[in-house]
């Protein structure tokens, strides 16, 4: 993977890009050893909960209660930050965004900022244009600090470097911190970064984070992480802007407490991760930035909001278990789905941030095992809206290409019992000759042609039996009527 | 109910076989009559069914999925059980067919399948929730293991209902599979659309299947089994696949 | 960029949101369908408040930090004794702090404003806490007189935080309760000391945050 980033505008479909990753035997090799363990431990923190399927159930409302009144709970949240010191600035799209944090930071006179690992601004991009602006982004989360480092792309919602192991990392470390002697065990590699990072820390004047949650009811804004490096960006800075979805807002303080139990036993496996931060405008007490900016952005929300089946998507609260349990994903890793939001939630965000003018390869890449809605927090039937997404790519498709034409001839077969016993008879008739016949007498097909060429390229292919059923079934009541002795 | 099987209800089961088993496993069906009727219960077979749907529906093909709706209800309406001998075709039906309903804007229909739903049961499901048993009186003398397809196990909640009819079989040695709730790589469409993945899923699966050193793999779905076949069968290991109702309808007498 | 275009931007979001889910709610409906959420979970206590302190220490144990239960005549030889374990000479502490926490043979640093870069000099910081989660393990600080400012307890690499039992509670719930008054304070939740599973997913403790959190239980 190169250092240019994901873009599901110019990302290669699934299929072709799982191919490309699945030839990675490391990569393998990593991603099904991290997801085993984020799910081991995952398993663990959940089944401890007693009340985790209430929980669950209780998030999904809160969150389709907040998507009901958003415009109510954005607004207070507007009216309440507001009141407290902070400046709320709106934009309609990813490029408003990046203009308003690049006019923000060109206006204090920055030339670096330091960053929380945030998927929103993965989402629009913005690193590539603070640097095209002259303003170098130090990633300050670990995992974020491989991958800028090592100038890779992020795999994983919560683990983003999750594809690397220690040797890699090791190299990427070695390398672009001049550290020829570092040891390759994973304290030697976080110790690394703590003395890189820690003079960025004291040093650097301005900011920029995602959000976890926008708290309406206070204007508070939650950010929940485990290093330290997010209450260091939160804290020391003198001015810390703030980029969220307008999807995270929250409608009470109270309800972290739900949100707050779901999002880290989901995410990382832990009870609790490490440190949440709830911050509420500017303190007057001089606790953290003097200025403090939150970004509520669409950048394509508003399309998935007006989507009734897909709606639900914006509940999600961002802790990749879909992604840990997801069977496709334990093959393939995140950056064959062209996007920063892989595994089972990126096959549905993704093709809705692009309002369908991209990435509709995305929703056929599920196997539709539904181990993702199993472990979602907020209970997202992820098989659902996948299936509605791929109703609205065939529909964007027409009938004409060769698999709809198909789908349409067996559509007319099922509609009439003679059609499918004909169907059936002539199916008998074409397979005849690609079938051999086994040790025992049993045929099979070892080739198949054009679009079910991929069955055959690993399986056999039973060949249908002489007797359907129904010819069976048929014989056998007609025997019975007849008296003869069944058998 | 004026019969009944050791103070049971005999029940007349309507079965309904699905497309695929109609055509590529007759044997299953065959075998479900067999168990069913062993049991005491009668069979029949309405002669105008085809399909559930759910290769169109799963595949975004929903205008060629809605008329399946209606031909299902016109086939069953009024059956006293549906029984289906496919996890995933009775997921559709469970998971669909009322959003379907209210999609096709028919009352009469949605109120149809309101009251046909609640009797249609997967083959294992029939015999343990509604029949209430484990032990059908089936022989079966093999190592076996059972795979349990995701439907199966997360639409439908089967839990462990097929395990308990399996372990109540004279003769069987069930061995459990690593990884039990984990993907084959099916999948329907998918297998062909993400052939690459699908193949990926499905080496971890069948390798699985060789630790256990079983001489087959069983299931409630024999979709799944097809694509777990395939490649035993592609490797040459001598491991089958076999429905679970083929090893419930094995007995002393057919042996 | 020019107020107009945000007002613009503003009106343009908002719209949209109301052209995809209906026209805006009175606060009443939003109130009314709030209260409609359901809240089935765990929201008070299952255990005793001796059950609740000794899972409590159990949690803080699995995140390894260090755990004294004193009575409360007892906090100022504790400290000492967790102090001088840590090996820990010269501590910042924020203005408030129970003067009987301010122990001999230790030089303490109250926090008026101290810059990061002075942050970065001392051992350690001392703290209170507004409450503490025994089920999750954490502590959690407000920018209230004896817990400071955020940075106080972050930049230093030592923390030792006095945790009075009575602000102990057994569920996330009970602790929002208990916090709601003061929600709009700068809060911090401590769960452990600072750590990542960033690499091969192994926990590693102490990345930017202290690497050392120890908590003396008083009551």
């Amino acid at each position: 993977m190169s250092g240019t980033a994901l873009d599901p505008r110019t990302a290669p479909t699934f299929p072709m890009a799982a191919l490309t990753a699945m030839g990675d035997t490391q990569l393998r090799k990593n991603v099904r050893h991290a997801t085993d363990v984020i799910q081991a431990k995952r398993a663990r923190v959940v089944n401890e909960m007693p009340d985790w399927q209430a929980l669950r159930e209780s998030g999904k409302q809160i969150r389709q209660h907040t998507m009901e009144h958003l415009d109510y709970y954005l607004e207070e949240f507007e009216k309440n930050c507001t009141a407290a010191g902070g400046v709320v600035h709106w934009a309609r799209d990813a490029a408003e965004a990046r203009q308003i944090i690049v006019t923000l930071v060109k206006g204090l006179g920055a030339t670096e900022v330091i960053k929380i690992k945030s998927m929103t601004t993965e989402e629009i991009q913005l690193n590539t244009a603070l640097e095209a602006a002259g303003v170098h982004a130090y990633e300050t989360d670990l995992a974020e600090l491989i991958i800028q480092l090592g100038h890779d792309q992020p795999s994983h919602i919560v683990v983003p470097a999750l594809h690397k192991n220690r040797q890699q990392i090791r190299e990427i470390f070695k390398r672009e911190m001049n550290l020829p002697e570092l040891g390759e065990s994973p304290q030697d590699l976080a110790d690394a970064a703590r003395t890189f990072l820690r003079e960025k820390f004291l040093r650097v004047k301005t900011g920029v984070s995602g959000a976890n949650f926008l708290i309406a009811e206070t204007g508070g804004v939650c950010v929940v992480e485990s290093e330290g490096n997010g209450r260091m960006c939160l804290t020391l800075p003198e001015t810390l802007i703030t980029v969220a979805g307008i999807d995270k807002v929250v409608p009470r303080f109270a309800d972290l407490e739900v949100l707050l139990q779901l999002l880290p036993r989901s995410a990382t496996g832990e009870r609790m991760n490490p440190y949440n931060s709830v911050w509420t405008g500017v303190d007057v007490n001089g606790d953290g930035p003097k200025a403090f900016h939150v970004i509520l952005m669409d950048n394509a929300r508003t399309e998935i909001l007006g989507d009734l089946e897909g709606r639900q998507t914006l509940n999600c609260i961002r802790c990749g278990a879909c992604q840990n349990a997801c069977p496709v994903y334990r093959q393939t890793g995140g950056h064959a789905y062209g996007s920063v939001y892989a595994g089972p939630i990126g096959a549905i965000l993704t093709p809705q941030l692009q309002q369908m003018h991209h990435s509709q390869s995305l929703p056929y890449a599920s196997s539709l095992c539904g181990a993702c809605y199993e472990v979602c927090p907020v209970k997202i039937n992820i098989p659902e809206v996948l299936i509605h997404l791929r109703n609205k790519v065939v529909k964007q498709n027409g009938m004409l290409n060769p698999e709809a034409l198909a789908m349409r001839m067996m559509g007319i077969i099922f509609k009439s019992e003679g059609k499918f016993r004909a169907a059936q008879r002539l199916g008998r008739m074409a397979e005849a000759p690609l079938v051999r016949k086994d040790g025992r007498g049993q045929g099979w097909i070892g080739w198949l042609p054009g679009l079910l060429g991929g069955w055959t390229q690993v399986r056999d292919l039973q060949s249908m039996p002489e007797e359907t059923f129904r010819d069976w079934w048929e014989k056998r009541e007609s025997s019975k009527k007849q008296g003869v002795p069944r058998g | 109910m004026s019969r009944q099987i050791s103070g049971r209800p005999v029940l007349r089961v309507s079965l309904f076989i699905t497309c695929y088993n109609d055509t590529l496993f007759p044997n299953t069906g065959k075998a479900v009559v067999r168990v069913l009727e062993r049991l005491g219960h009668t069979v029949d077979f309405p002669a105008g069914q085809t399909c559930c749907g759910q290769m169109h529906w799963n595949t975004g093909y929903q205008a060629e999925a809605l008329p399946l709706l209606s031909r299902f209800v016109e086939q069953f309406r009024g059956a006293e059980a549906v029984v289906v001998p496919s996890s995933s075709c009775v997921a559709m039906m469970r998971d669909h067919y009322p959003k379907m309903a209210e999609e096709l804007a028919d009352v009469k229909l949605k109120a149809e399948v309101a009251e046909l739903l609640p009797n249609v049961y997967e083959f294992s499901e029939f015999l343990t929730k509604r029949l209430g048993l484990e032990d059908v009186g089936a022989y079966y003398p093999h190592r076996v293991t059972y795979h349990a397809s995701c439907h199966g196990l997360r639409n439908l909640g089967l839990g462990d209902g097929p395990q308990r009819l399996l372990k109540a079989v004279r003769g069987i040695d069930l061995v459990e599979i690593a990884g039990l709730e984990q993907c084959c790589g099916f999948g329907g469409t998918f297998a062909v659309k993400n052939a690459e993945v699908s193949s990926a899923m499905l080496a971890e699966k069948t390798t699985a299947i060789l630790n256990t050193k079983a001489e087959a793999c069983t299931a409630c779905d024999n979709s799944c089994l097809m694509h777990i076949q395939g490649a035993l069968h592609r490797q040459r290991t001598g491991v089958q696949t076999v429905h679970l109702a083929e090893i419930l309808a094995g007995d002393e007498v057919g042996a | 960029m020019a107020s107009g275009m945000i007002g613009s931007a503003r009106e343009v979001v908002l719209g949209r949101i109301r052209a995809a889910k209906g026209p805006a709610a009175s606060a009443e409906v939003v109130q009314a369908g709030w209260d409609g959420v359901r809240r089935d979970y765990q929201r008070s206590a299952r255990h005793s408040q001796a059950e609740v302190i000794e899972l409590l220490i159990d949690r803080l144990h699995d995140y390894d930090a260090q755990v004294m239960e004193v009575a409360r005549g007892e906090v100022a030889s504790a400290v000492t004794k967790m102090m001088t374990a840590r090996g820990v000479r010269r501590l910042v502490v924020p203005a408030g702090l129970s003067a009987e926490l301010l122990v001999e043979g230790f030089e303490f640093v109250v926090d008026e404003g101290l810059s990061a870069a002075e942050l970065n000099t001392v051992d350690g910081v001392v703290t209170e806490c507004t409450v503490a989660i025994a089920e999750t393990g954490t502590i959690v600080l407000q920018n209230v007189p004896g817990q400071g400012r955020r940075a106080v307890s972050l930049v230093p690499d030592y923390h030792l935080c006095i945790v009075n039992v009575a602000n102990v509670v057994e569920t996330v719930p009970e602790a929002m309760d208990k916090l709601a008054p003061t929600a709009c304070f700068a809060t911090t939740f401590i769960s452990g000391p600072s750590a990542t599973a960033d690499i091969e997913m192994t926990r590693i403790k102490g990345v930017h945050g202290p690497r050392f959190l120890d908590v003396i239980l008083v009551g």
